[in-house]
């Protein structure tokens, strides 16, 4: 509440707690045969003022994390933190913290504009303050024509808008939003995704977002914590997660990639020189916490390679071209290389340039400088 | 460092404070005279009041009294009649009232199929005691015709219910199937409808026979005198000293519809959904 | 219809068909069902209108004699009439002794339910079995089973005497009270099982919304789990109510022709009252009441429904 946030810059602006911090946070569900580990010792810090990510795939945890947070569950083990202070076995309706649930869950007895006063009205706030503040949140989601509407009466683009006023009425320090716009079509769950990241800059609240749509998380995120079956894989900027993934599963999950096995020739600080399988040598920096030697795997985007017309022995591989897939925006080339693996480059259509290649001929790859990134497993 | 497990009991979302004390109370209030009833049924004394050792003598007094006996082969007769007669004619309603695009007078036949559940049975009872007492003088004809039709009628909505809901979960494609397969109507109907639906006809079929057999107010206005079933034998026997004979019939009946109710909960078990 | 349209066309020719052959498969239940169940309340209303036979039966002459007497009384001797204080003791007796059950059944059914609707989805059904059971089980014999509970050599007067509370049974039957508690005990399962169904279908997340809102436990149950599950509680307030006022059995039974309700009162007439229209139009009374009821429900459902779509 205000107070904590008095306090917190009072001692020092810099040494301000973390929104949320969780620490070593375990939890089981079930016992048994059915026991399920769906956290797996997660420690994670949100900074104020964070548009944070929980990204993954179904089942991945991300979710359980979301419910710890928000008091619906208790952790196995482990601590959280709301601003410096533990919260980890509170009650949700004593956390200022609030949810946008995936469906919504609106309440269907009752009207937009109640809907929105419900979180103000348990606090206990004064008539004129609650009234005030719906008008406030009705404005901010532009949905004041319909504040005596019933919420089934309402498109899902609105129910959403109304969810969101609902769960920022009450000011949480935190918002927790659970898969948000997945039941949104296509189109409206891109405008939502600005919208979204404008509300966000705009309260100054904390977010927490839940997704499984990689694309979603890079256009709004400050920053995304990859998560697979119940553990953090890698937590950084939307660049970092894209162009330096650690590991195999964040690379592979995350865009489109290539992936090459080759060996260690030399490691000069935190730059190695490697040999790739066909032959050709490439460097590539080291991600932290790893010392590379024997036999590596790294990772090459396909936008970051060109493809050529086999002339000579040049380029990083060589191969065969196998299928041309044009995409409107772009084309891919897949192409078989000697080991008998798959090779995908990508490259911008230009205007009114016809097809350069065929199915069958033999073409080699450049990479684009410091494109190739080595995994840590 | 992993923080100290705390050993307050978890914040359960689903909880209301006394809640689980009044389900428990309900379970206690549902059971506690219907085992009060079975265990002094046992008893070998002659009051409910005292226990006196266990003994079967009330069973075996029931058993050899003629009354009973005569009740019982009655009451097992007119259930077992209305049963069939009301689970047919059910059948056939449910055949031609689900799975079909509305109609009109669709409303009007669920109305009427349904509208012995809504009147109160005591109503139904005097009506029925006027007609059949007209149509006797008129006629003069006698027995236990009139119990079979008044029964019958008031099972049909019961033996309704199942055999409707299963005939709802199956899905037409399967006759659309089998008449693509050159199967004639009448050949589907015994092939594939039939075979599908029996869960529910015997499910039907029960739950009449046990409405049936329950029945005192009905039973009491249409019977003449002579007729008596058990339960409305049991209802005579109010006025006078109720010895723990009742309580043996009401045991054996008691076992009757549980039996009948574990079957029926096994075959939802087993076929539904 | 809007598919009058097709009639003459090959689909309105397959639709006739259908319907006919609709009404054919549904003739023989309703042939039988207006024989002896909707039928005979036609007659009932005519035997409301006519003259009482000396021996029991009618004298086919009209009357409103039988209407007059429901609510009426005119004295033999001097002529002078009165409210007919018994007949609205029983009516009132009736209204109040099955609005009583209702609340009471609603008070214990609505958590019973809850509970149940709450537990692990492989347990539910197990309590909901034994919910099932005492509702297949006969009316008289679980009737029966509170005599034995509650009569003064019963369950609860032993019981009572003998940990010394007591020195002479309470007499608690052919009581209202023994009534109420007979019934409570009888149509409980008709509360708990539409309860149960309504509260299967709560959205959970709609609770999680509330606490997430700062509701408090008591505020949860007021303000989103009892407006949510109405129309079950709705439902089972109505299938407690109906029977309650149609109760024969019970009130038999538990108040021992002392205490009457409306059923007794019916019965009375057909029998040692020898009074056929009278106790015609008594139950015209309440068929009517209950339709009124029926309707009061109807129209709930629809204004909910109504709103929700």
């Amino acid at each position: 509440m205000a107070e904590n946030r008095g306090t917190g810059q009072e001692k020092a602006e810099h040494s301000l707690p973390a929104a949320i911090s969780a620490q070593r946070v375990t939890k089981v569900f079930g016992d048994g045969k059915n026991k399920v580990l769906a956290l797996d010792d997660v420690s994670l810090t949100i900074e104020e003022n964070e548009f944070f990510t929980l990204l993954g795939p179904s089942g991945c945890g991300k979710t359980t994390l979301l419910r710890l947070i928000a008091g619906f569950d208790q952790p196995t083990s482990g601590t959280i933190l709301l601003r410096g202070e533990e919260i980890s076995h509170l009650p949700p309706n004593q956390r200022s913290v609030n949810t946008v649930f995936q469906n919504y869950a609106l309440f269907p007895h009752m009207t937009v504009a109640k809907n929105i006063s419900f979180g103000l009205e348990m606090l206990g706030k004064k008539p004129d303050v609650i009234e005030k503040t719906v008008g406030d949140m009705l404005a901010l989601v532009k949905m004041e024509a319909l504040r005596d509407r019933r919420t089934d009466q309402l498109s899902g683009g609105q129910q959403q808008r109304v969810a969101l006023a609902r769960a920022l009425a009450p000011r949480p320090q935190v918002l927790l939003l659970d898969e948000p716009l997945s039941a949104l079509d296509y189109k409206l769950r891109k405008e939502m995704q600005i919208e979204l990241k404008q509300l966000q800059h705009d309260t100054g609240i904390t977010f927490i977002f839940v997704t499984h749509d990689q694309e979603e998380a890079l256009t709004m995120s400050d920053r995304i914590a990859v998560m697979h079956v119940g553990r953090i894989l890698q937590v950084g900027t939307p660049r970092q997660i894209y162009n330096q993934p650690s590991e195999r599963f964040v690379a592979d999950f995350i865009g489109k990639s290539n992936f090459l096995s080759a060996d260690v020739l030399a490691v000069e600080g935190r730059h190695a020189r490697l040999k790739l399988s066909s032959g050709q040598e490439v460097g590539a920096a080291i991600p932290d916490g790893m010392t590379p030697d024997g036999s590596v795997t790294v990772v090459v985007r396909p936008e970051y390679t060109q493809i050529f017309p086999k002339s000579n022995d040049a380029g990083d591989l060589q191969g065969v071209l196998e299928n041309i897939v044009y995409l409107g925006t772009d084309t891919h080339y897949h192409i078989r290389l000697p080991d008998a693996s798959i090779f995908v480059t990508r490259s911008q259509n230009q205007c009114k340039v016809t097809e350069a290649f065929r199915a069958g001929q033999s073409v080699s790859v450049v990479f684009s400088p410091d494109s190739v990134q080595l995994l840590r497993c | 460092m992993i923080s100290p497990i705390r050993k307050r009991p978890p914040f359960s979302l689903k909880s209301q404070p006394g809640f689980g004390t009044i389900a428990g109370l309900c379970f206690v209030m549902l059971y506690a005279p219907i085992i009060t009833l079975v265990v002094y049924s046992f008893n070998a004394g002659k009051y409910i009041s005292m226990w006196e050792g266990f003994s079967l003598q009330w069973y075996v007094a029931a058993w050899g009294n003629e009354a009973v006996q005569d009740a019982t082969i009655r009451s097992l007769y007119l259930a077992a009649q209305a049963s069939v007669y009301s689970t047919i004619l059910a059948t056939m309603a449910a055949l031609g009232t689900t799975r079909t695009p509305p109609f009109r007078g669709l409303t009007a036949i669920y109305a009427m199929i349904n509208q012995p559940l809504m009147v109160p049975e005591i109503v139904t009872a005097v009506a029925l005691l006027i007609l059949f007492a007209m149509i006797k003088s008129l006629t003069g004809i006698q027995g236990m015709v009139y119990l079979v039709i008044a029964h019958t009628a008031f099972c049909i909505p019961f033996a309704y219910l199942p055999i409707r809901a299963r005939l709802e979960g199956m899905d037409l494609i399967l006759e659309t199937a089998a008449a693509d397969l050159y199967a004639t109507p009448w050949k589907t109907f015994w092939r594939i409808t039939l075979p599908l639906l029996w869960p529910g006809i015997i499910a039907g079929a029960m739950l009449a026979f046990v409405i049936s057999l329950d029945d005192v107010v009905i039973t009491e206005f249409v019977k003449s005198s002579g007729q008596e079933t058990l339960p409305t034998y049991m209802l005579g026997q109010l006025r006078r000293v109720i010895t723990p004979e009742i309580n043996a019939i009401s045991t054996l009946l008691l076992g009757l519809s549980m039996l009948v109710v574990c079957v029926l909960f096994f075959i939802e078990r087993k076929f539904g959904k | 219809m809007k598919n009058d349209k097709l009639a003459s066309g090959p689909v309105g020719d397959m639709q006739r068909k259908r319907t006919r052959r609709n009404w054919l498969l549904s003739a023989p239940a309703l042939v039988v069902l207006a024989a002896a169940a909707s039928g005979p309340l036609l007659i009932v209303l005519v035997y409301s209108v006519l003259s009482a036979g000396e021996y029991g039966g009618v004298v086919w002459k009209f009357s409103t004699d039988a209407w007059f007497n429901v609510v009426f009384f005119r004295d033999i001797f001097d002529g002078t009439t009165t409210l007919a204080d018994a007949h609205m003791k029983i009516l009132w007796r009736s209204v109040r002794l099955s609005f009583m059950t209702t609340l009471i059944t609603l008070t214990i059914g609505f958590p019973t339910a809850y509970v149940i609707a709450t537990r692990p989805r492989e347990t539910r059904s197990f309590w909901l079995f034994l919910i099932t059971v005492p509702f297949w089980t006969n009316l008289l014999i679980r009737t029966f089973a509170i005599l034995e509970v509650i009569r003064n050599e019963g369950l609860i007067n032993i019981g009572l005497q003998m940990l010394g509370v007591i020195d002479k049974p309470i007499q608690m039957l052919y009581t209202d009270f023994a009534i109420m508690v007979g019934m409570t005990y009888v149509y409980l399962p008709l509360m708990v099982l539409p309860l149960y169904a309504s509260m299967e279908r709560l959205d959970f997340n709609l609770v999680e919304a509330a606490y997430d809102l700062y509701a408090t436990r008591r505020k949860v149950l007021r303000r989103v789990i009892i407006p949510l599950v109405k129309p079950g509680i709705i439902a089972g307030s109505i299938l407690v109510f109906i029977p309650s006022l149609g109760a024969f059995v019970t009130p038999r039974v538990l108040g021992g022709g002392k205490k009457m309700m409306l059923g007794n009162l019916i019965e009375l007439q057909f029998g040692a009252g020898r009074n056929w229209p009278l106790g015609a139009a008594l139950s015209v009374t309440l068929l009517a009441l209950v339709m009124a009821a029926l309707l009061i429900y109807v129209r709930s459902t629809q204004s909910h429904s109504g709103s929700v779509r």
